[in-house]
């Protein structure tokens, strides 16, 4: 069921939501967030069709953003709210509210949304496109617990990634991170079956691609080596490689889809590493709702501290290229993991 | 190993838990519970990025099958039954790790051929000697694997890998049978090598009862005699007995399932709060309040038990037990029965647990009810309370997973008047996540070496105790009562509870 309100308010927005739950039976239930999609009018489709996607797993109230342009000065004084309620199948799982702004409340939007949040559930907003560099400043970022940007979708996304680490505040989250969810599991993974010190890493993937990044500094501040960053072809992340005291572990996957992984000591696995939709990055994003403290820790580890991409490594870099290591800090190593060397023996006998 | 693995950070809970390099071996690979559910699951694990690279699975059965047969029977029961989509990168990862061993189970030479299997796979596979072996075969030849296993030394651990044994119900078929087979297990796995699949504990709902009960505080408090009236544990089934006569016949409903599912609801459900939410502390709690079970003096009065008869199920004509293919016309087999138990302590006492089960019942439910008490006054006038029952607590373990509460409310209008709503919560529109089936979790769980959710011995021989007495008494008294496939069981049932002054909820 769709209702379409022309030049209206928020107060309005709800009265049609009540009715509309009345004409097709069903009561408000089980929804468990509100998500605020904050958007231009081109992206706005894909963004939309993406939280449609999302909100199979997580039934929400779904409210879309849209801030018009205005082309003239005179529409620029003049302000307008167009709503477009969407209920039942239309809606999916949930509910969606597709707002039209225009003129003036394009720089109120707050006050639009906050009558039409859900009570007493959490609140996300997620910028497809464009977002502040400052999210939790953003009025419309104020209301929410997690904020959600993209760094992948915008011009320059390096110097973007130093910006957020700056701005960073506690619910702060980015999809360029999300992304890179399954290649930190399978390096865990792979790092859970050897007891080798990690003394070198090198992350490979296509330029402007800001999850090479964050990788590489969640390598590099959880291991506290070297990390370096290097260019290929795509698509995406293409290979990391980490220089062990035990030999090689590399995690290499060319093609977006199937990863090999490789020990030194142990046969060449494939593992299904398959680069994934928005719609289930989404999803991921939405199942935790409270800070994500790695998040943080990996962002502010810093670019600059990453060796700059280095163009001339293109192409040769599939072999034997590990990143050189650099012995004199390898030598400062925290106490617990002197520790767990003793270990080592044992499990190095286990894994033959 | 985790520990000092420094990409591993308890606060980072994007990183799901993966268990460590480890095959499967399942044994009976050809029967239904293996394709329909243990395949898709093992996928459906793999799909979601939970198995180790290299994960392995070995199928051992008697069909003349070559790896590549094995791979095809795995393809299209994954295909069939799995709950994730189908996707080729990730049965491609699978697929390099399926061996099929061919064998009857007193072959020596398949089980060497198995051995050799396991060492090739932790070569090519690096699967580091870390294997499970899933016993999905009739009871009769349990010993008979379980001795092969230990002749051909596939259960020994050594140096930091591990064997273990998941095992399937029945766990014997009275407390005799039941100690005499652990006996068998435990000659050969230590007890913590030992995993019992109860796949209801495997189920979203039944782990939720501890999270309502225990994360909430406004439930807990009237969780006890002063505000129960009774409790009302039930699992029905609308389908006869299918093609299993031969297992069915002299087991019955009460052991194929009072015994095991709704004893170990009735655990969960009545337990105290456990120290911890570690296997040890569970196992404690759930042993404490199986122990203080008690049952009725008279166990004529407070039992029931009875046969399906012909009739309408569901709009399809149902013959009745009696007449099922491979029944013998005489028997005395139970395919309801509803007992009433107590439990002896502070928080109980005086609480009466109605625990009901049985085929070609009217639906296919499982719930749990806690039924209170009703008001100890109300200001309202009998004319107005007249259609307001007790106020209840539904836990809905399947189908439709969720959790209602029923309590009264006026009815809008000039009068006063009261009548029952209810308040839903279901798991398919608040969460997030659909909900992983219960193998999914509890093949993990063997993986990982989680032993929250299975029964242990203990568990298993104290509901032989609480059941053994009702089943002698059975065998010695009267014959079963019958009822129309398609109904809520026997009038004696509805007569049992009558003579409490209660009686049974439709599901």
């Amino acid at each position: 069921m769709k209702t379409d309100l022309t030049d209206t308010t928020a107060s309005k927005i709800n009265k049609a939501l009540v009715l509309g739950r009345r004409a097709i039976g069903t009561p408000a239930v089980g929804m468990v967030l509100t998500l605020v999609i904050v958007t231009d009018e081109e992206n706005a489709y894909d963004a939309l069709k993406t939280a449609s996607d999302a909100a199979h797993e997580h039934p929400s109230r779904t409210l879309v953003v849209i801030k018009r342009v205005s082309r003239s000065p005179r529409d620029r004084t003049k302000s307008r709210l167009d709503a477009e309620v969407r209920l039942g199948a239309d809606a999916g799982t949930g509910e969606t509210i597709v707002l039209r702004l225009y003129g003036d409340v394009v720089d109120h939007a707050q006050s639009v949304v906050l009558p039409l949040l859900l009570p007493d559930a959490p609140v996300v907003v997620w910028w497809p496109v464009n977002a502040p560099l400052d999210p939790a400043g953003d009025p419309l970022g104020a209301l929410a617990q997690r904020r959600v940007t993209d760094t992948y979708a915008c011009e320059e996304p390096v110097r973007e990634l130093a910006a957020r680490a700056d701005a960073y505040t506690p619910g702060d989250t980015d999809l360029s991170w999300t992304r890179i969810t399954p290649w930190r599991s399978m390096l865990a993974a792979a790092l859970d079956q050897v007891d080798c010190k990690v003394q070198a890493v090198e992350v490979e993937g296509e330029e402007y691609n800001p999850s090479c990044e964050l990788l590489a500094m969640w390598l590099a501040d959880r291991l506290d080596v070297p990390v370096k960053r290097t260019a290929s072809n795509g698509p995406g992340l293409t290979a990391v490689r980490m220089d062990t005291d035990c030999g090689p572990v590399v995690l290499d996957r060319a093609d977006g889809s199937l990863a090999n992984l490789s020990i030194q000591g142990q046969p060449a696995r494939g593992v299904a590493l398959k680069r994934r939709e928005t719609a289930e990055l989404i999803a991921e994003e939405l199942r935790r709702l409270d800070p994500d403290d790695t998040y943080a820790s990996a962002l502010r580890y810093g670019v600059d501290r990453l060796n700059a991409p280095d163009a001339s490594d293109k192409g040769g870099a599939d072999g034997g290229a590990v990143a050189v290591p650099a012995p004199v800090e390898t030598a400062a190593k925290a106490p617990a993991k002197d520790a767990a060397q003793e270990k080592t023996p044992v499990k190095k006998a286990a894994a033959k | 190993m985790s520990s000092s693995n420094p990409l591993r950070d308890p606060a980072d809970r994007r990183l799901p838990r993966i268990a460590g390099p480890s095959g499967l071996v399942i044994f009976g690979v050809t029967g239904d519970l293996s394709r329909k559910k243990l395949m898709p699951a093992v996928y459906d694990l793999a799909n979601r990025g939970l198995l180790p690279p290299g994960f392995s699975l070995v199928g051992f059965a008697r069909r003349d099958w070559e790896h590549e047969d094995f791979a095809q029977v795995v393809h299209d029961a994954v295909k069939e039954h799995s709950r994730t989509p189908f996707r080729e990168e990730v049965w491609q990862q699978l697929s390099q790790g399926m061996r099929f061993v061919q064998g009857t189970f007193d072959d020596d030479e398949a089980f060497e051929r198995l051995r050799g299997t396991i060492d090739e796979l932790d070569k090519a596979q690096g699967t580091g000697g870390n294997f499970a072996f899933y016993l999905s075969v009739p009871p009769k030849s349990f010993p008979v694997v379980i001795q092969q296993l230990k002749k051909h030394q596939l259960a020994d651990q050594s140096s930091g890998s591990w064997r273990r044994a998941v095992i399937e119900k029945p766990f014997g078929h009275d407390l005799k049978s039941a100690e005499e087979l652990n006996a068998i297990v435990h000659e050969v796995f230590a007890p913590d090598q030992v995993f019992r699949i109860d796949h209801y504990l495997g189920k979203e709902t039944v782990q939720n009862i501890l999270a309502l009960r225990f994360a909430n505080t406004m439930f807990e408090p009237i969780w006890n005699r002063s505000y129960v009236d009774h409790i009302q544990i039930t699992m029905a089934e609308d389908i006869g007995i299918g093609g299993r006569a031969g297992y069915y016949d002299g087991i019955g409903a009460a052991r194929d399932v009072i015994q095991n599912h709704l004893l170990q609801l009735l655990a969960l459900t009545a337990m105290e709060e456990p120290a911890s939410f570690d296997a040890d502390a569970l196992a404690a709690e759930k042993t404490k309040v199986l122990g203080a079970v008690r049952l009725p003096k008279d166990l004529g009065r407070d039992t029931v038990h009875a046969q399906y008869a012909a009739g309408w199920q569901g709009g399809a004509k149902a013959v009745g037990y009696l007449e099922e293919d491979g029944i013998d016309p005489k028997s005395k087999t139970d395919t309801y029965a509803a007992i009433k138990v107590g439990i002896d302590n502070r928080r109980w006492a005086g609480v009466p647990f109605y625990l009901r089960t049985g085929k070609r019942l009217g639906r296919r439910v499982t719930e749990i009810a806690v039924v209170f008490q009703r008001a100890p006054h109300s200001p309202f006038d009998s004319t107005a309370t007249e259609e307001l029952g007790s106020n209840a607590i539904v836990v809905r373990v399947q189908p439709d997973e969720g959790v209602t509460v029923r309590f009264g409310s006026k009815v809008p209008g000039t009068s006063m008047e009261i009548r029952d709503v209810s308040m839903d919560f279901a798991y398919g529109e608040s969460f997030t996540e659909s909900s992983p089936e219960a193998y999914e979790r509890l093949i993990l769980d063997v993986l990982l070496g989680d032993a929250n959710l299975f029964p242990r011995t203990e568990e298993v021989e104290l509901s032989w105790k609480i059941l053994d007495p009702i089943e002698q008494y059975w065998d010695e008294h009267g014959t079963p009562a019958k009822y129309p496939a398609g109904t809520w069981g026997p009038v004696e049932a509805d007569h049992m509870l009558e003579r409490d002054g209660r009686s049974w909820r439709r599901p």
